[in-house]
């Protein structure tokens, strides 16, 4: 049993509907109470997509479950497949429906119904909201590409452009509608065919022609992994390791996919974004060596923190992920950074990370932007859970050279902005610079949080010297060294001694 | 409409006045007991909800939360792993130490709910049992108790029912006469009541739930008992069962309900109907003019309820008859016709209720129907907004104070604001 507050990742069903929702001629029918149709609204209100998911839940209740809940569960399937007649359906079981073990694919089998069923098992007790899009995507690549494979290795017929499958965009994805886009934009622009984009929009005849591909491109490969590797066993097309995010990320995954398709290096256009610029900029050189910490899934926890470091000039001070499949890709990261991991699901223990490290940046997912608010630091969102405000109405991708773009802007724009940090630091005792005040671009700041230790009034005078925009980790600072050795009152001295205790 | 005039006609025998109820049975689109826990955490402030089921659990409380991701909330789950249900980790000594690690972070806590979840009920997670044990471990500083919040046995805001009915048996007996009104309120709308009730001359007026655990009303014998929310059979059954009687009156919505339900109470108590007259004239015209511009844009407008949180009922009674609107049907998760007895009456004749659910044909009605506003779920607004639609998110309706006078208006805009919008927005 797990104490939880927050859960970065829902349940595997929700995985799983992630994808039926994301393609088109596909029903779900899932064996659950009726409590789990709240699901709906994550699709419904956080992504507002304009249409239900294509679910249709059991909802069995107490009275049922001494009764017949698998007869329940073939009339909720004949009466989807009558009402919906999608191309296929995907049939299986949310955590309570696993209790009872009613075998939904096996009482699907028995209905024969005209389209093909592919069932699920997604153990709830033990896999999560990725693992579980994953399996999906996994098992509905078998059963519509396995039967339509062409014999391997079938030479490309000279003259024809080079084709590729785009795998791995969901419903409720983290920027993926915008990515497709950008990276799809980007691949004509090389001259590649996009043969397949999966799941998003893809019909079960789609992903029969995934094998008649020369090579896959996994954006995301939390969820398209285990799809790419039966793709390469079963027809031998290889797949990108590359992640287009950032300026390099970019050119590397050009590179790879340029060295995939057997393009001429030469002919391969540039990508230039104007984020590279800005970095390079006079003004962004108050951004060298601004302390980061970075959280969220593996992909983008990793990705995040290069550009950080690489093409931000930030300082990398943590860097987590609560996908556990991919903690060796995040600890091998991290340490080259110097850097213990931190792989876990535990939202306090994320908190109490970052309010050791005292960042002055947060990337993280909408937990960390939570945290950082409390804590009083800058952050911006880089990775899901999501949110509503990660569906902007705008053109925001993550990827590509407008990604990049994106990451310049919705990184730094949270930061003190460069002369305003000095304007702050020379006159911080003009009213208008007075003492909770926040920068100009940011809005009001709340009044400070009650402590422990008390402060001495001298302690304090002197904290109210100190410019705001560090005070708030000075405060902190000085209250951890006041508590770990039980001081009761913080005085100016105690203020130096943890400002010399803490100082980088 | 054909199927369900179908089934209204099996179960019609000799016509009874009210309006016709009609069963349905097939998907539920509508949230589990849990999701009381959202509004209930906030209400008693030193109370902790510990949800005891799986991941899907903790996900749907947080997606129902939405943005509201409080500084610690004062709920959480333990979600049950493999281990629990392979029988390698013992489920109880599990949860005695997930317990342990909680209060020791939260030393403020007075009142733990263990809720219990289909998961902990399929399994027979015995949580009543685990309740008394860690009580023992943890009196006097806290009291732990247990209800169930699962999606098997409730829905919605049957959780708070089931909450607060676990309540009961720890109130302390008293055979005192007084007050009692039951349901969780905002707390401005109970300072509105309190200070009603004493100009009435009804006195003491007690509330449930408390806002504190160290706060509890007593009951007995002589308890007068007020149902503010109509979702509460259980509580009510409890109540009952500790001699409070309940008083019969309508729901506290609009102008009509909040003052028969003054009334109902008044009379109950015995207080003087023109002392209660001269308390709710002056209320009573403020939300006459509150209403007014609502009733203006309601009035003729055709209304569709969803089932959702049993509070359908009083609010198309509130809608139809002090805001003009027609209906043309009421979903109701669950109609306890002995509590909705006086909104029956009240209600007219020619609208069909529908108890239960069966969400994909009673959107071909809703479809068909076409009305002016359809009152649903989180799930269902933003599809029927997208084929035309105008919408109201249910859940709106227990997240703000709408009770009594002062919130009527409040209330009707509650309605008007998707008229309104549309009527401003252009280039859609
Ligand atoms: S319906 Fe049951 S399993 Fe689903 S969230 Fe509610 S209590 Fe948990």
């Amino acid at each position: 049993m797990q104490l939880t507050l927050w859960t970065y990742e829902g349940p595997p069903h929700v995985g799983a509907m992630r994808v039926a929702t994301a393609m088109r001629g596909v029903h779900y029918v899932l064996h659950a109470p009726q409590g789990d149709t709240y699901a709906d609204l994550l699709f419904t209100m956080i992504e507002r997509l304009p249409e239900r998911p294509p679910v249709t839940y059991t909802t069995f209740q107490a009275r049922d479950l001494g009764g017949d809940t698998a007869e329940l569960f073939k009339r909720a399937v004949r009466d989807a497949y009558d009402r919906f007649r999608p191309e296929l359906m995907l049939v299986g079981a949310s955590c309570t429906a696993e209790l009872l073990q009613d075998d939904p694919g096996g009482l699907a089998r028995a209905l024969d119904l005209p389209v093909p069923v592919v069932p699920l098992e997604l153990p709830a007790y033990q896999k999560k909201e990725n693992w579980g899009a994953a399996e999906t995507f996994y098992r509905l690549v078998r059963a519509c590409a396995g039967p339509a494979a062409p014999p391997p290795d079938m030479p490309r017929p000279p003259g024809t452009a080079p084709r590729c499958n785009l795998l791995g965009p969901t419903a409720l994805g983290f920027r993926h509608r915008d990515d497709v886009q950008e990276i799809r934009a980007l691949l004509e622009r090389l001259g590649i065919v996009v043969n397949v984009l999966a799941p998003l929009d893809a019909r079960p005849a789609d992903l029969a022609r995934l094998g008649t591909a020369d090579f896959n491109v996994v954006l995301y490969p939390e969820i398209a992994a285990p799809a790419a590797q039966w793709l390469r066993r079963t027809f031998g097309q290889p797949a990108t390791t590359a992640i287009p995010i950032g300026t390099q990320g970019t050119h590397a995954f050009v590179a790879e996919v340029a060295g995939l398709a057997g393009l001429d290096p030469a002919t391969v256009p540039a990508t230039p974004s104007r984020a590279a610029w800005y970095a390079r900029s006079a003004d962004s050189t108050y951004l060298t060596g601004k302390r980061v910490f970075v959280f969220g899934d593996a992909t983008h926890a990793i990705a995040a923190a290069r550009v950080a470091s690489e093409e931000l000039g930030f300082a990398l001070v943590g860097l987590g992920s609560y996908s556990r499949e991919f903690a060796r890709e995040v600890r091998e990261v991290a340490k080259s950074h110097d850097l213990d991991a931190l792989i876990t699901d535990d939202y306090l223990e994320v908190e109490a990370a970052i309010a050791a490290a005292q960042p002055d940046l947060v990337l993280g997912t909408q937990m960390e932007r939570h945290i950082a608010k409390r804590l009083r630091l800058p952050c911006a969102v880089i990775s899901a859970p999501v949110h509503v405000q990660d569906f902007p109405a705008r053109y925001s991708p993550q990827m590509g050279p407008e990604g990049a773009n994106v990451l310049f802007d919705s990184w730094v724009h949270p930061l003190t902005m460069g002369l305003e940090e000095h304007l702050l630091a020379m006159f911080r005792e003009d009213a208008e610079f007075h003492a909770g005040a926040a920068p100009s671009h940011l809005g009001a700041a709340a009044p400070e949080p009650q402590h422990l230790p008390v402060w001495s009034a001298e302690a304090e005078r002197e904290m109210a010297r100190i410019p705001f925009f560090v005070r708030g980790k000075a405060r902190r600072n000085t209250e951890l060294f006041a508590r770990e050795r039980s001081l009761a009152t913080i005085t100016v001295e105690t203020l130096y001694d943890a400002k010399a205790h803490f100082g980088r | 409409m054909s199927v369900l005039a179908q089934t209204a006609t099996t179960s019609a025998g000799c016509p009874q006045p009210g309006p016709r109820v009609v069963q349905e049975r097939g998907q539920r689109e509508v949230f589990c007991g849990l999701t009381s826990i959202v509004w209930l955490h906030r209400k008693i402030q030193d109370a902790f909800f510990l949800v005891v089921g799986s991941r899907t659990c903790a996900h749907l409380i947080q997606s129902a939360a939405g943005v509201m991701i409080f500084a610690e909330p004062r709920f959480a789950t333990a979600i049950i792993d493999e281990r629990d249900l392979a029988g390698l980790a013992d489920c109880n000594d599990e949860l005695d130490r997930v317990v342990t690690r909680l209060l020791e972070r939260r030393p403020d806590i007075r009142l733990l709910f263990l809720v219990g979840s289909c998961p902990s009920e399929v399994i027979k997670l015995d949580l009543a049992r685990a309740a008394q044990r860690l009580s023992v471990r943890f009196t006097p500083a806290v009291r732990v108790l247990n209800y169930s919040g699962s999606g098997i046995e409730t829905t919605f805001t049957e959780g708070e029912d089931a909450c607060l009915a676990a309540l009961v048996p720890t109130l302390p007996a008293s055979d005192e006469a007084s007050l009692l009104v039951v349901g969780a309120l905002a707390e401005i709308v109970e300072e509105q009541m309190r200070r009603l009730f004493a100009a009435i001359g009804i006195a003491p007026v007690a509330f449930l739930p408390p806002r504190r655990a160290g706060q509890m009303p007593a009951v007995g014998p002589n308890t007068r008992l007020l149902l503010a929310q109509p979702f509460l059979a259980e509580t009510a059954r409890a109540l009952e069962a500790r001699g409070a009687q309940r008083i019969a009156a309508a729901f506290p919505f609009g102008v009509e309900g909040t003052t028969l339900w003054l009334q109902a109470a008044a009379d109950a108590c015995g207080a003087d109907r023109r002392r209660l007259h001269d308390a709710i004239a002056l209320p009573q015209e403020r939300a006459r003019r509150a209403l007014a511009p609502h009733r203006a844009m309601l009035a003729g407008q055709r209304v569709f309820f969803f089932p959702d949180s049993q509070l359908e009922l009083p609010l198309a009674r509130f809608l139809a008859r002090e805001l003009g609107a027609r209906l043309l049907e009421i979903g109701t998760p669950y109609l306890h016709r002995q509590h909705m007895a006086a909104e029956l009456a009240l209600l007219p004749d020619d609208v069909p209720i529908v108890e239960g659910q069966d969400v994909e044909r009673q959107l071909d009605r809703c479809r068909a129907a076409a009305p002016d506003l359809t009152i649903c779920g989180l799930g269902l607004a933003n599809p029927l907004e997208a084929e035309g639609l105008a919408t109201k998110w249910s859940i709106e309706l227990l997240f703000s104070p709408t009770h009594g006078y002062e919130q009527a208006g409040d209330l009707a805009a509650l309605f008007t604001r998707p008229l309104r919008r549309r009527a401003l927005l252009r280039g859609a």
